[in-house]
């Protein structure tokens, strides 16, 4: 279950503001740069908008989000919804007592961390991220919050793209996206 | 300048704000009392309380950037550019920025790091605040600030939760001010 809504004239405005750079990180990468979105206040408002729209109203308890350009994106989710706001980071740099996931990349791992005793059993959670490829770091995300006990309700990116599956490794939760890239 | 000082003497906001913030011994390193903004985070009022104190001080001064320093500096720049209207510029380590940028080096106490940010972002004249969870000897925001100076842009002030003892006197960063709304705590034993 998943929507992007193309019938919102909001989405359009959204989608022209993200910058396409070729060969980034490395040759053959078409790579979504969203911080021309975010030097656009209204489309950078509309992207928050379109988000607090849906999950205001749904008791999400929760915005978890992912270094580092889910940080940009999930705080101001979670003040309009009234939810907490969760980093999750690379190792190392949560002081205190954390927990870890480890996942798959390309060339080898990665590991994302969330502090013990910031989410409870029970807390309803989103997850958001600037952007869906393979969806390995949401998995790795979604695992951290499942296994402290909360329902994560559904994963929110500004893009997805569609080609790379990510959607399929998401255990069945939802996904929300407001744009496509092929 | 400290906020307490500055207006807000007596805020209740600014307690419950330095309460919600943790401290964590002996981390990234033995001595270091780590002020960890994590928890402030949790605490939704606090959270919006602090968001709300920059925005009031800053909607009316016509500023049309906001540049956070990564990674904490995300969590409270878009925020703010949100609710005065103002672009959002994340300051970046090396190489996660895609395509052209501008880069400033500066001292750790142990080497050196560098701070990027895209060309083009911020425009001659801009009127900029610099905003990151906490500054300590200002070496990080003074690579701000040189960034944003070096394109033409105002920084019209820095903007922190948390300021150390070392600026507490000096509220100045490269001759541009500095607003801080709480001074660090020592540990989490007392209130």
């Amino acid at each position: 279950m998943s929507a992007y809504k193309d019938k919102d004239p909001r989405i359009h405005g959204i989608k022209t503001k993200i910058r396409v750079v070729p060969n980034f990180p490395k040759p053959g990468i078409m790579f979504q740069d969203i911080t021309t979105l975010l030097l656009d206040p209204q489309a950078f408002r509309d992207t928050i908008d379109l988000f607090v729209e849906r999950y205001k109203g749904k008791n999400i308890s929760v915005v978890a989000g992912i270094e580092a350009r889910g940080f940009i994106f999930g705080p101001p989710i979670a003040l309009a919804i009234g939810a907490k706001f969760v980093p999750l980071r690379k190792p190392k740099k949560l002081p205190g007592e954390v927990i870890s996931e480890e996942y798959v990349l390309e060339y080898g791992r990665d590991c994302l961390q969330m502090h013990v005793g910031a989410v409870e059993p029970g807390d309803r959670a989103l997850v958001v991220d600037d952007l869906i490829a393979t969806g390995g770091t949401l998995c790795a995300a979604m695992n951290l919050l499942e296994r402290v006990g909360a329902q994560v309700v559904e994963c929110a990116c500004v893009i997805e793209l569609p080609d790379l599956k990510g959607r399929e490794r998401l255990h069945g939760k939802p996904l929300y996206v407001l744009v496509e890239s092929h | 300048m400290f906020a307490a000082e500055n207006g807000l003497k007596g805020d209740p906001r600014l307690q419950a704000i330095s309460r919600a913030i943790r401290v964590v011994p002996d981390f990234p390193k033995p001595g270091i009392m780590f002020q960890d903004i994590t928890t402030l985070l949790l605490d939704h009022k606090a959270f919006k309380d602090t968001v709300d104190i920059f925005v009031d001080r800053y909607r009316d001064m016509d500023i049309s950037v906001v540049a956070g320093v990564e990674a904490r500096g995300f969590m409270f720049g878009p925020a703010i550019a949100l609710a005065i209207g103002a672009k959002f510029v994340p300051l970046r380590k090396p190489r996660k920025l895609p395509g052209e940028v501008i880069s400033e080096s500066y001292v750790l106490e142990y080497g050196t790091d560098c701070l990027e940010m895209h060309v083009g972002a911020v425009e001659p004249g801009e009127r900029v605040i610099v905003i990151d969870d906490l500054v300590a000897t200002g070496g990080t925001l003074s690579a701000a600030i040189k960034l944003l100076e070096r394109v033409g842009a105002e920084v019209v002030e820095c903007a922190c939760v948390i300021g150390l003892p070392e600026v507490k006197d000096c509220c100045r960063i490269k001759g541009r001010p500095l607003y801080i709304l709480v001074e660090p705590r020592l540990s989490d034993e007392c209130c």
